[in-house]
């Protein structure tokens, strides 16, 4: 089934699609990526970061700063923002994972903040609010940045499916289910939860590096957003299904789409919050697995409707 | 008998409040030994300080000769000390046999090998064939045999068990009594707070008395069951009874 879809997926540049189809496909598969990076902290580990912009900005901004400081290519940005990711959030972690629940929550709400505001002021070095631009794009044709993001995308499919099923997987849903429990039973959760968050941070940055490298431009406001980042991500995530190998990949396709669609509506501009908003609730309401966590119950729910 | 634990003079303030005040014990290798006393006497804080959940303010704990109060239960319980709790934590949204494995995988090098010691465990409490059943919708009774087959899983030396009879049918009683003699027979130390009289008399080997935080006897069954005291901690004094 998953090479299936792989395979589908692979093969999508060649049926033709126009330019604007593969642009939202890019943005899909970009998504997901963020989706599953969040996951694994958020759904698998129990750890739920209101920051992930934080991750994403300082991805992208690696690969930005390559550029305009270095001059080499933003693409070094996608490994390289690895060890810079790493870093950034073992020390980030180092703080923020003192703190637990709705504690952890806000802590990594501000950190995100925290980011945008630095990368506002660091003018020398960011770029403040001009931003980062790449004078050239690489290819005007979108195929290969899609082949990079769908690359991307399996590479961390496949990892996080790797580590849930390890002695790694069920050690964060230990943490998740309950952490005295999880010490309890020899498990080192500070470094489980920092681990958790490094990997999940990486994914994330790497994300953000090949967003620097898509979209040409990048600045505080676009990259480290709170509404359009980290709420983003979160909202992927529990529409699709927490701790689900494909639910932030549903949740993305039905976010992207949807924030898409909305958009095109004349007269509702950014009304598409509200309509978020709406929809979270409704998803929290009926199918608080998401719609792969819940995808028996949205069944015969569907079943019901036509008897 | 060579102590396996030792608790020299551990204090431990809450704010000015002393739940335990300058208390002291032994558990030797082999032994059952239980830790009674009236509600609020401080036991569950005794377990903790041994775990490693609270530093104590003053005093210290020493397993096999070696410091252990300030290490984090994590370290504590890869050293040989593992528990269970009075109100029971299991993971939730894992199977039984799920959050076995999860403690199995301390000192397993793979995942064969945890899910051997998980399977061990488990038949050992005798929750096999509640093995995939989701920990959530366990009733109490086999809740607290997870609870047990969890901390078996770390392959302790010692082991903590925090009220693992409280609640049960008389039926379950009995089961419980028979997995803490095997378990005593496997050469594993326990150390038991119960309430339940007829338990911890018939099967601990030592008792420790407290109340208010301090100890108040220490003896066989047969001689804690007279010591004055401890009949007053229980009952009250003669003239108010």
């Amino acid at each position: 089934m998953p090479f299936v879809i792989l395979a589908i997926l692979a093969a999508l540049p060649l049926t033709g699609l126009s330019s604007y189809a593969m642009h939202l496909v890019i943005l899909v598969v970009m998504w997901s990526v963020v989706g599953m990076a969040w996951n694994l902290l958020g759904g698998y580990c129990g750890q739920v970061s209101f920051g992930h912009a934080a991750y994403f900005g300082v991805g992208a901004y690696t690969a930005g700063i390559l550029y305009t400081k270095m001059a080499i290519s933003p693409w070094w940005g996608v490994p390289l923002s690895i060890p810079v990711v790493a870093l950034f959030s073992f020390f980030l972690g180092y703080i923020v994972l003192r703190l637990r629940g709705p504690f952890f929550a806000l802590a990594t709400l501000a950190s995100g903040e925290v980011m945008r505001v630095t990368a506002e002021n660091l003018v020398d070095f960011t770029g403040g609010t001009l931003g980062i631009m790449i004078q050239e794009r690489t290819w005007v044709e979108k195929t290969w940045y899609y082949y990079i993001i769908l690359l991307v995308a399996t590479v961390t499919f496949v990892l996080v499916k790797k580590l849930a099923e390890s002695k790694l997987g069920y050690y964060f849903v230990a943490i998740r289910e309950d952490q005295d429990a999880a010490e309890s039973m020899g498990i080192n959760t500070t470094l489980y939860k920092t681990l958790a968050l490094c990997i999940s941070g990486c994914l994330t940055g790497a994300a953000g590096a090949f967003y620097m490298n898509y979209m040409g431009y990048i600045d505080p406001n676009v990259v480290f957003a709170l509404h359009d980042i980290s709420i983003i991500t979160i909202m992927i995530v529990m529409v699709g299904g927490v701790a689900t190998y494909w639910g932030p990949v549903v949740g993305a396709v039905i976010m992207v789409l949807l924030a898409e669609w909305i958009r095109s509506i004349p007269g509702l501009g950014t009304a598409h919050y509200t309509f978020f908003g709406i929809l979270l609730i409704i998803i929290i309401i009926f199918l608080p697995n998401g719609i792969v966590g819940d995808f028996p119950k949205l069944k015969r729910l569907l079943k019901l409707q036509k008897a | 008998m060579a102590d396996l634990l030792e608790v020299k003079r551990i204090s431990m303030l809450f704010g000015g409040l002393a739940a335990v005040n300058d208390v002291s014990f032994t558990a030797g290798k082999g032994e059952i030994l239980g830790l009674i006393g009236p509600n609020g006497a401080g036991k569950t804080t005794v377990f903790n300080i041994v775990n490693g959940f609270y530093k104590p303010t003053k005093g210290e704990v020493l397993f096999k000769e070696r410091r252990i109060s300030g290490l984090k239960p994590h370290q504590v319980c890869r050293l040989g000390i593992a528990r269970t709790f009075q109100v029971v934590k299991p993971l939730q949204r894992m199977s039984v046999f799920d959050n076995v494995l999860s403690s199995a995988f301390l000192r397993a090098k793979g995942r064969a090998e945890a899910e051997g010691i998980a399977t061990d465990a488990i038949a050992f409490t005798g929750l096999a064939d509640d093995r995939d059943v989701i920990s959530k919708g366990l009733p109490l009774g086999k809740r607290k045999k997870l609870e047990i087959s969890r901390a078996l899983a770390t392959q302790p030396e010692f082991l903590l068990l925090d009220e693992s009879f409280a609640g049960l049918n008389p039926h379950e009683l009995d089961e419980s009594i028979e997995i803490i003699r095997n378990i005593k027979a496997r050469g594993i130390t326990v150390m038991i707070i119960e309430h339940h009289m007829r338990v911890v008399m018939s099967i601990s080997d030592r008792i420790v008395v407290l109340n208010y935080g301090e100890k108040i006897a220490e003896g066989t069954p047969g001689e804690i069951a007279k010591d004055p005291l401890v009949v007053e901690a229980y009952l009250g004094e003669e003239r108010s009874a």
